[in-house]
């Protein structure tokens, strides 16, 4: 009986603390893609990375309640765009997140603007989000495509890789990426020797590899993302290529490739990433709590950027007591400077880039690596101001008036 | 030197090997069908996963049971050939008097299943796998680096391809299993187990599938999806072979690898299309396929 009545007033208790303190909902979907070839770049994981500065937050300000959904856009821009319109209009979600695969991100971050609601981009690559298609309802969070030329691109040319040839995965993404590490190689005085454009999803790279082979280019740049880059560096490590002295250069790789491959495989690629797992404690301490959900497997850069951009946004939202207006939320967290355990202190810019350092990371040979997940060793960092397009560059609409 | 169409011939040859190598993948996978089709008149949707299964279980048998590559080029197709011939019990055989339709449907169910829960488990971004010691490095042709392990590849599965072709047009075996197809009920009068034999050559043409699967884990990405991306490219090739002919699966295999390889070559962007032009244009003129029996 006594417990009974305890049980009561604990219930009570908690009901009152509710309705005390419970004055601002925030409902927050991760859309990503969960089930095909970007899924362990952001996907689950992503979910999970939201789960966590969800509950960071809400441990400390308890006058907030967040809730999170997630769905699949199948890397179709019309099933992202359905769910995106059906988020917003019937189950009254404010703020999307994450979004790998810039096509998706592209047709989101239309809607998101029509509806003025918040979109924070992580996943999606494409430097047009905060250039030629920035909005005042968008923030570009983790990387882009000029951020991952530029590191890449500009780092092997002054180290004596002066020469390039590129495997392009023939769509969007892939052009932008060359398009974009093609200028920086000829602005820091390299050339471009040649190019080969793949079809997306391309099994065998070895015809595609001989050509690169035969231009005699000191670099071998991969323009592509996902399977394509570890078929590519996979055969490429078959042939000889980096055996014969040309190097590669992975543009968009990220921590669950290099563990797909395998470091024999996998040993002295350089790449740009602007998150490490294991780069200091509070990443590793982030890991650990990440890796309840996620057994085995280790975050990528754009799963701490979803905690980072969550943790970011919401602030914002408890500053305004209210997330219903996107572009009010959106300029207080570009009023905000940005800190959080993962990515340190930063700012956004007004075009809706977020900024931070990027580091230029080269993967481990075998017998360096200690631990699972031992990756990469740092070769250098790339400050803030330096990491990501100038504002001027961009031609985003935002900045000019 | 001399050029071909501004291509230097070096990189031609080196081109036209390429092909053929990547052809011999397209020969065993639709070998498989060819024979399944063949035999059990099923168009066998699961293929694709069954060639994903093969790699896997290269995997595991050297994540877990520390087994190499020379051994799972046994045990996998073995193992997967078994699951097969379960399937068979359990689903296809109920389905041989129906339309092609349903197995259709079933096989490709399956494989979509198949597929989620390795994707489940695994994730997208796929597994490592590493071309055997004995078997790195390679040979400098003059004209193209060639590695050890794509000759290999080569002549392993020209011999596997024309052994089958063997065992199923000149061996007593393989003439009791075109009778069984022609008239199931007079090859049971002479006292022949029509039922087991078709279980088998399902399990027979699941274990290409499987054994293919292994010998791409080396060079291709082990992941759930990597059954998912071929199987279309290898049905058009068992179209334009001629569906269920056995030396047509073989000989378009290779054939359109080196189609292919020359498209890389003339035209990347349109390598991925080239081979289902040419279904198009084979489709139009022989309806039955190169080498197809039938119309």
């Amino acid at each position: 009986m006594t417990r009974k009545i305890l049980g009561l007033a604990a219930l009570s208790a908690v009901l009152m603390s509710g309705t005390a303190f419970a004055q601002t909902t925030v409902k927050i979907g991760v859309l990503s893609d969960m089930s095909s070839l970007y899924s362990d770049i952001g996907g689950p994981g992503s979910v999970a990375a939201a789960k966590l500065a969800i509950a960071d937050f809400t441990a400390k300000n308890k006058d907030i309640k967040v809730e999170l959904i997630g769905g699949d856009h199948q890397n179709k821009p019309d099933v992202g765009s359905q769910i995106a319109n059906q988020w917003y209009d019937v189950d009254k979600v404010d703020a999307i997140v994450d979004t790998p695969n810039s096509g998706v991100a592209l047709a989101v971050n239309e809607i998101t603007r029509s509806k003025n609601k918040t979109f924070l981009v992580s996943g999606a690559a494409s430097s047009d989000l905060t250039g030629a298609k920035c909005s005042p309802n968008t923030i570009h969070w983790t990387y882009d495509t000029w951020n991952l030329a530029n590191g890449t691109g500009k780092a092997l040319v002054k180290t004596g890789g002066d020469t390039w040839f590129f495997l392009t995965a023939d769509y969007a993404f892939g052009h932008a990426l060359e398009r974009d590490t093609g200028a920086v190689v000829e602005a820091n005085g390299g050339k471009v020797l040649g190019k080969v454009r793949h079809p997306l999803n391309t099994n065998d790279f070895s015809s595609f590899l001989l050509q690169a082979q035969s231009s005699k280019a000191k670099v071998i740049g991969l323009a592509n993302a996902g399977g394509d880059t570890i078929n590519s560096i996979k055969q490429a490590a078959e042939f000889g290529i980096v055996k014969g002295g040309q190097s590669l250069a992975g543009l968009l790789v990220f921590a669950s490739d290099v563990a797909a491959l395998g470091l024999p495989t996998a040993q002295g690629l350089v790449l740009t990433e602007t998150w490490y797992w294991d780069l200091n404690d509070d990443n590793r301490a982030f890991t650990k709590r990440w890796q309840q959900e996620r057994p085995g497997k280790f975050p990528t850069m754009v799963q701490a950027g979803v905690y980072s951009a969550v943790t970011h946004y919401l602030k914002a939202v408890a500053e305004l007591k209210s997330a219903a207006d996107g572009k009010a939320v959106i300029a207080k967290m570009k009023a905000m400077p940005t800190d959080d355990p993962l990515f340190g202190k930063g700012e956004i810019r007004a075009d809706g880039r977020k900024i931070h350092p990027a580091y230029l990371l080269e993967v481990k040979k075998p017998e360096e690596s200690k631990y699972p997940g031992d990756f990469y060793k740092v070769r250098a960092t790339i400050p803030a101001a330096e990491a990501f397009r100038p504002l001027a560059d961009g031609k985003c609409p935002l900045v000019s008036g | 030197m001399f050029e071909i169409f501004g291509i230097p011939s070096q990189a031609l040859f080196g081109q036209l090997l390429i092909g053929l190598i990547n052809g011999s993948f397209y020969a065993l996978l639709s070998l498989g069908l060819a024979v399944i089709f063949g035999m059990l008149n099923i168009i066998n949707f699961t293929h694709g996963a069954q060639y994903m299964l093969g790699a896997f279980c290269a995997f595991f048998l050297l994540q877990y049971a520390g087994l190499g590559y020379w051994t799972a080029l046994i045990v996998a197709p073995l193992a997967v050939g078994i699951f097969g011939m379960i399937i068979e019990r359990l689903f296809l055989q109920w389905l041989y008097k129906l339309d092609h339709l349903y197995g259709l449907l079933l096989t490709f169910g399956l494989g979509l299943i198949i597929e989620g829960v390795f994707r489940n488990y695994f994730g997208s971004s796929g597994l490592p796998y590493r071309v055997p010691e004995s078997l790195q490095g390679g040979q400098n042709l003059g004209f193209m680096f060639l590695p050890n392990y794509r000759a290999w590849v080569i002549v392993f599965s020209l011999f596997v391809c024309l052994a089958t072709w063997f065992l199923i047009e000149r061996t007593r075996l393989g003439a009791y299993l075109r009778a069984a197809t022609e008239n199931p009920t007079l090859v049971r009068a002479f006292g022949i187990n029509v039922p087991r034999m078709i279980t088998l050559t399902y399990g027979f043409g699941v274990g290409l599938a499987a054994l293919a699967g292994v010998m791409a884990a080396p060079i291709y990405n082990v992941s759930p999806q990597m059954g998912a991306d071929l199987i279309i490219v290898v049905f058009a090739v068992v179209v334009i072979g001629g569906m269920g002919s056995i030396m047509g699966a073989i000989v378009t295999g290779f054939g359109l690898g080196v189609v292919e390889g020359l498209t890389k070559v003339f035209f990347p962007e349109a390598s991925n299309t080239v081979i289902f032009i040419i279904m198009a244009i084979v489709l139009l003129v022989r309806p039955a396929g190169l080498f197809g029996r039938g119309a």
